[in-house]
């Protein structure tokens, strides 16, 4: 058989046919089984799709190269888990597209940032880093503070991921605006609904500055529900174990 | 291949492929890449034995192995839970920070602890030593806004200031300007009262102005004489210690826009005993009571 290979090389079509039949297997192994096995699909409570605020903050997160510098994803690894807290869950990203996991941390991992620091330090930091952290070699992003949000595309944006797989319903797509400006509002009249329509997102002016929704808003918002949908709390860890 | 045509300069056999007269010479693979090949080809069946590998209908072959990361990490933290839980047992029942000080084996062990928790969740706050920043507390001085025994700042560090968790540590400067609580010359009259209560030159009539306002609405958080109550985590006004400054400027703005920093609460992020480590190492930076 080792001989026959000049029935290939004389023959354009059959090779390639060969190659793709050949290249085929591996993805018949490695991803198929993604989409039929149990176990390959992690049971976890909590995660939702983005509020139309936090996939805001997610496209300048992208836009400006966060991801070049920060990772978003804690390894199952002693130190790492000391560092950062629980190791990553698949399913904490399964409505992030793309992923933002990232293997390059010239700043630190971001996977656990929600929650850690106060909204005024991400301003003030995102603002002047070497304010409150003198050997940062962050840029400053001093701009998103006072540049307005764009968001006359955010119905767009939840349409767009939803053609991807991310469950936004109908009724998240038509009051995506509304949504939006309700969630830096504590006093909003659809206080009650947002928060049915996105559970335990966090309403506040992000900003501390009520006249415009900026994107420091959105970006603040994003980063501060990093890592916090999943409930460790009534997560076993041993169900998942692979 | 029929004809085994050997090329004479070299004496190579050729492939018998020719192009325009050129003909391709069949000079073997390399021998150490071959035995590399084929050490790979053997380690990769060795390798489907041991670890998980492959798919099948209703679940993976998981290898005789039986690894798994997730496993694994949690074995880690468990040997080093197992390492450190004799401390961290006493610093659970703890009472106070002369048990801890009392004990040099586990005073020594709180402070590396906290050392290290400090230094990855505080420090980029409060700075690198503790001396924090506009906005920041600094924890090296003896000033506490909620007080600076051991069991203040651990409950500081469990619920929060201001945070999101329910029974965190709650008290505002009222933003007196923007709300149209005070006049703009009401509040530069206040700011001469704060000037010369912490003894610095201000301009009397001014303050004689003021004092109805002060002890009326400023006193009930900052005191009659302004000295402050940690009760209410209110800053004392007449000490040279401030933390969204001191010149006027800063106080015209403090008060016209209030302040409420936040402190997130750590209980979700941090044990107890992590707590407890941390909290004796920001004791003994400087000023705890």
């Amino acid at each position: 058989m080792l001989n026959r290979h000049e029935i290939f090389e004389k023959r354009g079509l059959l090779l390639t046919v060969a190659i793709l039949v050949v290249v085929a297997i591996g993805g018949v192994v490695e991803i198929a089984p993604l989409f039929y096995l149990e176990s390959t699909i992690e049971k976890v409570k909590g995660v939702r799709p983005y509020s139309p605020l936090e996939l805001a903050g997610r496209n300048i997160y992208i836009r400006e190269g966060c991801y070049t510098c920060h990772s978003q994803m804690v390894r199952p690894l002693r130190d790492e888990v000391e560092r950062y807290g629980h190791y990553s869950l698949a399913a904490e990203s399964m409505y992030d597209h793309p992923f933002q996991w990232g293997s390059k941390r010239s700043g630190p991992d971001l996977a656990r940032v929600g929650g850690k620091y106060s909204d005024a330090w991400h301003q003030q930091h995102l603002v002047d880093p070497r304010s409150v952290v003198p050997e940062s070699i962050m840029p400053p992003y001093a701009f998103l503070d006072e540049r307005p949000l764009d968001y006359s595309q955010v119905e767009a944006w939840l349409k767009a991921n939803r053609a991807v797989g991310v469950p936004y319903t109908d009724e998240m797509i038509e009051n995506a605006k509304a949504d939006l400006e309700a969630q830096v509002d504590p006093f909003s009249d659809i206080y009650d609904e947002f928060l049915a329509r996105y559970p335990n997102a966090q309403i506040r002016d992000f900003d501390g500055d009520a006249r415009q929704i900026s994107e420091m808003d959105a970006m603040i918002a994003y980063l501060q529900v990093l890592g916090t949908m999943v409930n460790f709390s009534t997560y076993e860890p041993e169900e998942n174990y692979r | 291949m029929s004809d085994k045509e050997i090329d004479e300069p070299t004496g190579v056999e050729t492939t018998g492929h020719e192009w325009d007269g050129i003909k391709e010479l069949n000079n073997p693979l390399p021998r150490w890449w071959l035995i590399l090949l084929w050490i790979s080809v053997v380690w990769s069946v060795v390798y489907w034995v041991l670890m998980p590998s492959w798919p099948g209908i209703t679940g993976y072959f998981a290898g005789v192995r039986n690894h798994s990361e997730r496993a694994n990490v949690d074995a880690a933290l468990a040997a080093l839970d197992a390492e450190r839980s004799v401390q961290m047992q006493q610093l659970l029942t703890v009472a106070s920070i002369d048990e801890v000080e009392a004990d040099p084996q586990l005073l020594q062990f709180a402070m590396n602890a906290g050392a290290s928790l400090f230094g990855d969740n505080c420090a980029t706050c409060h700075g690198a030593g503790g001396q924090g920043f506009r906005g920041y507390p600094s924890l090296v001085d003896d000033a506490w806004l909620w007080g600076g025994t051991l069991d203040d700042i651990e409950k500081t560090l469990h619920h929060g200031i201001r945070s999101t968790h329910p029974d965190t540590r709650i008290s505002i400067m009222l933003a007196y300007g923007e709300t149209g609580a005070f006049s703009a010359d009401q509040i530069d009259d206040l700011v001469e009262y704060v000037v010369h209560i912490s003894g610095r030159d201000a301009d009397m009539e001014a303050v004689a102005r003021a004092e109805t306002n002060f002890v009326q609405l400023c006193a009930a958080c900052h005191g009659a004489d302004g000295k402050g109550d940690q009760l209410q985590g209110s800053p004392d006004l007449t000490d040279a210690i401030w933390l969204y400054g001191g010149e006027r400027k800063d106080l015209q703005e403090t008060l016209y826009y209030g302040r409420a920093g936040v402190m997130p609460h750590w209980t979700e992020r941090l044990t107890d005993e992590q707590i407890t480590a941390l909290a004796v190492y920001v004791h003994s930076l400087g000023g705890g009571e």
